[in-house]
Order: structure tokens, then sequence, then C-alpha cells
């Protein structure tokens, strides 16, 4: 009893997410299972986000450009390789490739800190963005449609619902992975890194090691989040790299909580909300966006995760 | 020569006009306990981060047990066996005091490129850390967060840190630095009891503890070594008297 | 490719180079000295670039426009400095990041609530609407001459300032030294307001003089933005020395990069792979040259503080 106590948010949380398409189709808005997809993926990518961020102190503003090139591995093989347009092949492939560009990418940018990390972080984003737009081959400007779902075995990823189940799995599995990383050796020290990096160098770290590990660990993750929403969608567009998608996450990352393991769920979900709650008074709700955001970073920095602290861990 | 741990050679550190560290020839024998006095500004803590590889040198080269270290960086003398405490207090705020020792000792323990086994469970981990902390009379405040402590509770972690990657050559900077008379007398016991089992380069303005504690002293003014010689010879060396007039000692 | 292209490009890397130098001046000092980051920037060198569009159409002069647009974006930076970024100074650089995102966010739709989404089309004024006939064969736009000429002008008074005059001193000093800034109190406060505000100035005019050739619409200040902090980081923080060589590097290159990249590897590779890879290297090309400095020097080739 005690257990459930102490984790009731999270098995309401869990029976929320399943019973999601559910509650949709009983209220007869079928739609918003492909929104609640949407969603799921969006709290995969600032979750990754999250830890690069929030546990590791390693302010991106090029994060876009992992999620987009996750997207196009699923958009190119699907045209050139059709042979390994299987879930169970392009989505891991879709992940080594992210990571092998998150390993070239951060190699880089880890070299610099502060103001610099950051706006080299948004340069590199920017040239995979031009790159990917002036590939007349694949689409450019327009993108590349997606034929089909990556199949998965018998499984009908066309339906909306199956894919939502398949989405809230990996979410699970990936939250589940990540919240053990926070407690082992490696999130102590990324954080001890975060705290304190010249003085975790004299203890003996190799503290670019760390940063680029989770570094890779981040952009593994966003091209994951990437290729499942070039499958949720069935369209990959250069948009996808663009620095707003950097901007957007960041945002969910602080509405969620920096830090917390559940801050990009929640931050996805709230931005989510405050978008269709906004979009319905004003067609310019983006001023209202900005001035909610001035507000939670001058007054509420911790962001919804700060106001649970102490519940959950 | 082969008794020295630490040695540097003509080492040089300038910023812009300004010569920092000026031909600076030291050595530091295994197990002895070292102090390197001098004035405000003379340059000691610019010394300290190129011993500890902080900061690189611009001339000159550092050797520790006999092997050229210059061009190592700061985790890799970590690695070798150099431990440092601050002159101004640099510790994990975030984390508790007995997690600030236990990251210490996770570096000196196996990689920490583990990634699913929660560290809380290294109880073994916990148990060395409290040792530590014992040692440093810090053992009360094991889980009060770094950051609420007080200054001199901050100092002993300092000292704590320095402990915990099992070093041979341990450069204090400062430890007791704006600590009142009776934290001083304690650090200096503790101190004293880590003579002989550590290598110790000891920066400190106390003049009381460097005498009680250094078995010999070198004198740093204006970024150069005016003179290396046992407590007694230093005492009376009048070049010494001189560059301290106007500084405060206490005696 | 003839002589006659080649000084074309160069003269047209020189004019983009000098417009980018207006922006990046005041953004590397507001690095330098505040320490703050500032995504915001490339908004006010849109509004810049909106209002005298707007005051263009509505007195007819472009010359009544500049100053006047001038003068608004300065006093709207200055109020954003106070209002939001003074804020900031204190604060770690994510919260800068969200904040000045927020801004953006505010900027833009702002401008689409009062100007629609249709993009503003400014004509190059009457009187530079002409050609120059530079050297036999050359002819250049007048218009671009006068971005040249401005350019350097203001190149040339903030070298004044900002080498030669207390003020200048001051600024120089907190870009290097930023505690010693801090250190100096209260009356930093509202020199901050107006380095920002000059910053402002100086973005409004980029926007102003690019604008008949560029187009007027929102998102033109992110595109330049991004430029502008390649410079930045190519030229090395808090370093006026560093946005003008860096940014007459970055037009040129970009420029270049742009002009050549394409017909040359068309001489050198199978047109399909040329056709391919072409627009996609000219539009990288100072990304590389970004990577390659800061392999080579990882704070930029100027930095402020040696």
């Amino acid at each position: 009893m005690a257990w459930l106590k102490r984790h009731g948010w999270l098995v309401a949380a869990c029976l929320v997410g399943l019973a999601l398409p559910k509650l949709f189709t009983m209220i007869g808005q079928e739609f918003y299972i492909s929104v609640a997809s949407r969603v799921l993926i969006w709290a995969l990518l600032a979750t990754s986000l999250n830890l690069l961020v929030g546990t590791g102190g390693m302010v991106s503003m090029g994060h876009a450009a992992f999620f987009g090139f996750g997207a196009y591995v699923v958009g190119i093989v699907a045209l050139d390789a059709p042979q390994w347009s299987a879930a169970p092949v392009v989505l891991p492939l879709a992940m080594a490739a992210t990571g092998l560009l998150a390993f070239a990418i951060g190699s880089v940018c880890l070299r610099t800190r502060g103001v610099y990390f950051i706006m080299i972080t948004l340069a590199f984003a920017q040239m995979l963005f031009y790159i990917f737009i002036s590939l007349k081959g694949y689409g450019g400007d327009d993108g590349l449609q997606l034929a089909k779902r990556s199949p998965l075995g018998a499984l009908k990823m066309a339906d909306d619902t199956v894919f939502y189940y398949f989405v809230l799995a990996i979410l699970a599995v990936c939250l589940v992975v990540l919240a053990r990383l926070r407690d082992s050796r490696f999130g102590r020290v990324l954080r001890g890194i975060k705290d304190n990096e010249a003085r975790m160098e004299s203890l003996g770290y190799a503290t670019f090691r760390f940063k680029l590990t989770a570094f890779v660990i981040a952009g593994t993750l966003a091209g994951l989040a990437g290729a499942l929403m070039a499958n949720q969608n069935g369209f990959v567009s250069p948009n996808m790299l663009h620095w707003d998608i950097s901007g957007t996450v960041l945002v969910m990352v602080i509405l969620g909580g920096l830090g917390s393991l559940w801050g990009g769920l929640a931050g996805a979900v709230v931005f989510m909300v405050l978008e269709e709650v906004l979009t319905a008074f004003t067609p310019h709700w983006q001023i209202i966006l900005g001035l909610i955001l001035l507000g939670v970073v001058f007054f509420a920095p911790k962001g919804i995760a700060g106001l649970f602290a102490g519940k959950t861990r | 020569m082969s008794a020295a741990l630490l040695e540097t050679r003509a080492l040089c550190k300038r910023f812009g006009g300004l010569i920092a560290t000026d031909d600076v020839s030291l050595e530091v024998m295994r197990g002895e306990c070292h102090a390197l006095i001098g004035p405000n500004g003379a340059g000691k803590t610019t010394l300290i981060s190129q011993l500890s590889g902080t900061l690189r040198p611009d001339g000159g080269s550092v050797h520790f047990a006999g092997r050229d270290v210059t061009h190592l960086n700061a985790h890799q003398r970590a690695m070798l066996g150099f431990a440092r405490s601050y002159q101004i207090t640099s510790i994990l705020n975030e984390f508790t005091v007995v997690e600030n020792v236990g990251i210490a000792l996770q570096a000196v323990s196996g990689s920490s490129f583990r990634f699913w086994r929660p560290v809380a469970a290294e109880t073994a981990l916990e148990d060395e850390a409290m040792a530590i902390l014992r040692q440093v009379g810090l053992e009360a405040l094991a889980a009060r967060q770094a950051r609420g402590l007080s200054h001199g509770e901050h100092r002993q972690l300092e000292i704590a840190l320095a402990l915990a990657t099992k070093p041979q050559l341990m450069l204090l900077d400062e430890p007791m630095a704006g600590m009142g008379p009776e934290q001083s007398e304690n650090m200096v016991e503790l101190i004293t009891g880590l003579k002989g089992r550590y290598t110790i380069l000891l920066v400190e303005h106390d003049m009381d503890a460097v005498f009680r504690l250094a078995d010999r002293i070198s004198v740093l003014v204006a970024g150069r070594v005016i003179t290396t010689g046992l407590p007694d010879e230093i005492r009376g060396n009048a070049a010494v008297k001189s560059a301290y007039l106007g500084e405060e000692t206490t005696n | 490719m003839t002589w006659i292209l080649f000084l074309e490009q160069c003269l047209n890397g020189l004019q983009f180079g000098l417009m980018l130098f207006l922006l990046v001046a005041g953004l590397t000092l507001i690095f330098g000295i505040m320490d703050v980051i500032n995504l915001a920037h490339g908004s006010l060198y849109m509004i810049g670039a909106y209002l005298v569009a707007t005051l263009t159409q509505a007195t007819g002069s472009f010359l009544v426009a500049v100053p006047l647009g001038l003068a608004a974006t300065a006093v709207i930076g200055m109020i954003i400095e106070v209002l939001v970024l003074r804020g900031l100074y204190k604060r770690d650089h994510l919260s800068q990041v969200l904040a000045t995102f927020a801004l953006i966010l505010i900027a833009n739709e702002t401008t689409r609530a009062i100007w629609g989404l249709q993009a503003l089309t400014l004509n190059v004024p009457e009187a530079l609407s002409g050609s120059v006939q530079l050297l036999p064969g050359l002819h250049y736009s007048a218009f671009r001459l006068a971005i040249i000429a401005v350019g350097l002008m203001v190149a040339a008074v903030l070298y004044f300032v900002v080498v030669r005059t207390r003020i200048g001193m001051l600024v120089r000093a907190g870009a290097s030294n930023r505690q010693m800034a801090t250190a100096m109190g209260t009356n930093i406060k509202w020199l901050f307001t107006a380095v920002f505000g000059a910053g402002a100035a100086l973005c409004a005019l980029a926007g102003a003089m690019l604008s008949p050739l560029l187009v007027v619409q929102v998102g033109m200040g992110e595109s330049i933005l991004i430029l502008a902090f390649v410079t930045v980081v190519i030229g090395g923080i808090g370093s006026m020395r560093g946005a003008f060589i860096g940014a007459l590097l970055v037009g040129i290159v970009d420029t270049f990069g742009r002009a050549f990249i394409p017909p040359l590897l068309r001489t050198i590779l199978p047109p399909a792979l040329a056709d391919a890879a072409g627009p996609s290297l000219a539009a990288i090309s100072i990304y590389l040259l970004m990577v390659v400095v800061l392999f080579w020097k990882p704070q930029g080739l100027f930095p402020a503080g040696g």
C-alpha cells in the first residue's frame, strides 16, 4: 500500500495512458488518438533533451538536427531501400545513424562552453537544415512522403490506435532506461559535471567523455523520436530540422521541469494543451505563449515538476 | 632527485604583461610536508593551478615521480595521484556531504560508465565515504546538502574530497582560509595526521600553522621563489621578513 | 568566370559583410560585456526593416524614414533591455535562451498581427536606382554602393567611439573583464541600456539598408541571426576587430560560395552529382568555415581579453 502511495502518480499516468484511445473513441473524438501519439513522440524528444540540458547542464539549441535526421533515415530507406523498411530494422538503423551523427557533432561542439556551445549547436542544426533542403532527390523543400508506416510483423501499423500503443510502449521503455541511467554511476557523474565541472575534472573524471556520451544518448533518442514522427505523419520535411523545433522542445523541457524524469512528458502535454486552448482564443496565440514563457522563466523556473517537488522524484 | 615526488623546472606563466610565475624550480620530497608561503599576489594559487593541471604554463616543466606531466591535464594528473583542495571552496553544491565524498571515491573505484545499476546500492562506497568523513570530523553532517554547510565545514569537506581520491600528492591551497582559531587548530591536527602518509604541498598564510606543520618552506614573492629551507632558517631570514613587511602574520 | 564577375562578387560580399557587421557589432558587445545570449537580436533587425519600409511608404521618403525607424527601434530595444534583459544578466544561459526565445515569439506574432502575413516590398530609392560604372564593363548598383559606403562609415564611427573615447574604453574594458565592469556599480546599468539601444539602432540600420534588396517578412530576423552567431564564433566574442573581420570573412565566403561553388563543381563532377551537391555546399560554406576556425582557434580569431 505504501508503494502505491509513493508511486500513485506513476500508476495513474500509466492507467490514463493505456485507456486514452478507448476514452477518445467513447466520446467520438478518434482524431485525438493521433494527436496523443504525437504528444508522446514530442515527450520522447523533450525527455532526450532533458537528459542533455537538465541532467547534464548542456544547453543545446540544435536538438532538431537529430530529430529530423532520424526522420529522414526512415524516409530515405523507404525510398531507396524499401527492403529495410520493417520497424525492427529501420528504427534501430535510424538510432544508430543519428547516434553517429551526434558523436560527430558532439565531438566538435563539446570543445566549447557556455554561449559558444549554444551558438554552435544551433549552427550545426541549421547547417543540416540547409543540406536537407537542397537535396532535391529527397524532396528538397517539399519533403518526402512515406507510402506506409514501417511494418511490424502482423500488427496493423496503419491503425492509429495500434500505432499509439506502439509509441506508448517505446516511450515507456525509454523512460525506464533513463530512470536507471539517472540513478546510475554515469548519471551521478553527469549531474556532478553540471554542478561543478572543474572540480569533477580535478577528481579524475574525463568530463569530455561523459558529456559526449550523454550527447550521443540524447541524440540517439531524438533520432528515434524523429523516426516515429515520420511514421506517425507519413511525411518527412526539412522543417523538422528547423531551429523552431529546437526552441519548442526547450520550452517543453522548462515547462515540464528541468532535470526531472517526467519533465519531458509533462512539458509536452502542457505545451499541447496550451496550444489547443490558446488557439481557440486568438490566432495570435504565440504572443500569449511568449508571455507565459517569460513568466515561467522569471517566476517559476522549475516548471511543473517544481510544483510537485517532493511528491515524485 | 629520485626522492622528489614533485618537481618543477623553470616554470613560467604570464598573463599579458604580468609575470605570474617566474622561473620556478621547486622540489617536493616524498613524504614531506612542504609549505609555500608568500605575500598576497605572489602567485601561489597560479602555481598550484599549474601543478594540478588546470593551467598550462608558458614555459618550463612539471615532473611527477620522475615522469614529465607538463602536457597532462587535470583529470589525467588526478589519475596519477594528484589531489587538490581549493582556496575558494569548490564542491558539489547540489549533493549531500556524503555524496560529495562518494563521487570522489567513485572516480578511483572502477569505471563510471555504468548505466543500469543504481549507485545508491553500492554500500561499500558509502561506507568508505563515511569513514573519510569521520576522519575529517564531518560524519554528523553526512546527509546535509553541501551548499548549506558553514565556511569551516566547507574547508573540511575540501580536505575530505582531496583524501577520497587516495592520492600520493596533496596540493592544499589555504585550507585554513577564513577560519577562526579553534577551527584552525582542528585543521592543523587533521593535517598533522596526514603527514608522512601523503606528500603535501601546503599553501598557507597562517604562519603558526606553517611552522608547526612544515618540514621545509619555500617563499614565493612576485612569482619567484626567493628561498627554500628548514623552518628555522626561514624564520630568521632577512629577505623573507622584508617581503612580509606590512603583511599580517600571526605569531 | 571573368574578372568582372569576380569583382562583382567581391563587392557583393563586401556589402553583405558590412551589413552583417552592423548586427554582429552589437551582438558581440552584449555577449562580451553582459554575457547574455540574446536570440531576439534578429527581431530588432526585422522590426527596423518593417518600420523603415512602412515609414517610407507613409512619408514617401527613404531618407526621412531611416532616422525615424532607427530611433524607434533603438527605443524599443532599450525598453526590452530594461524590462526583460536586466533580469537575465545574473541568470544562467538556459534562462536567457528561453526568455529571448519568448521575445522572438512575441515579436514575430505581433508583427504578423500588425502587418499581416504578406511580405512587404520596398523599392530602391529613386536617386539610387541606377547603376554606376566603376570600371569599363563593370556596372554596379548605386544602391549597393551606398550600402557599402554607409557600412564603412558606421564601421569608422564605431572604431572611433570604441577605441578612442572614454565610453568606448569602458565598453571594451567591460568586454574583456566583466567583473571589473560590474564592480563599477549602478552607472554600469545605464551603460548597458545605452549599448543595447545602440546595438538595436545598428540592427535597424542593417534592416533598413537591406530591405529593398531582400524580402521583408517575419522570420527574416532568425535567418540572419544565425549568420551573426556564426560570425561571432569565427570572429571571437567581445571584440570589435573580430566582429569586423569575421563579418567580412563570412560575407565574402558566403557570397563566393553561392556564386562559384556550383559552377566549380560542374567542371569537376558529373552533372547529376554537381547539381545535387552544389547548392548544399554553397549553403553551408560558412558553417564549414566555422568548423575549421573552431578547430584551429576555439576562442575565435580575435577574442577580447586575449
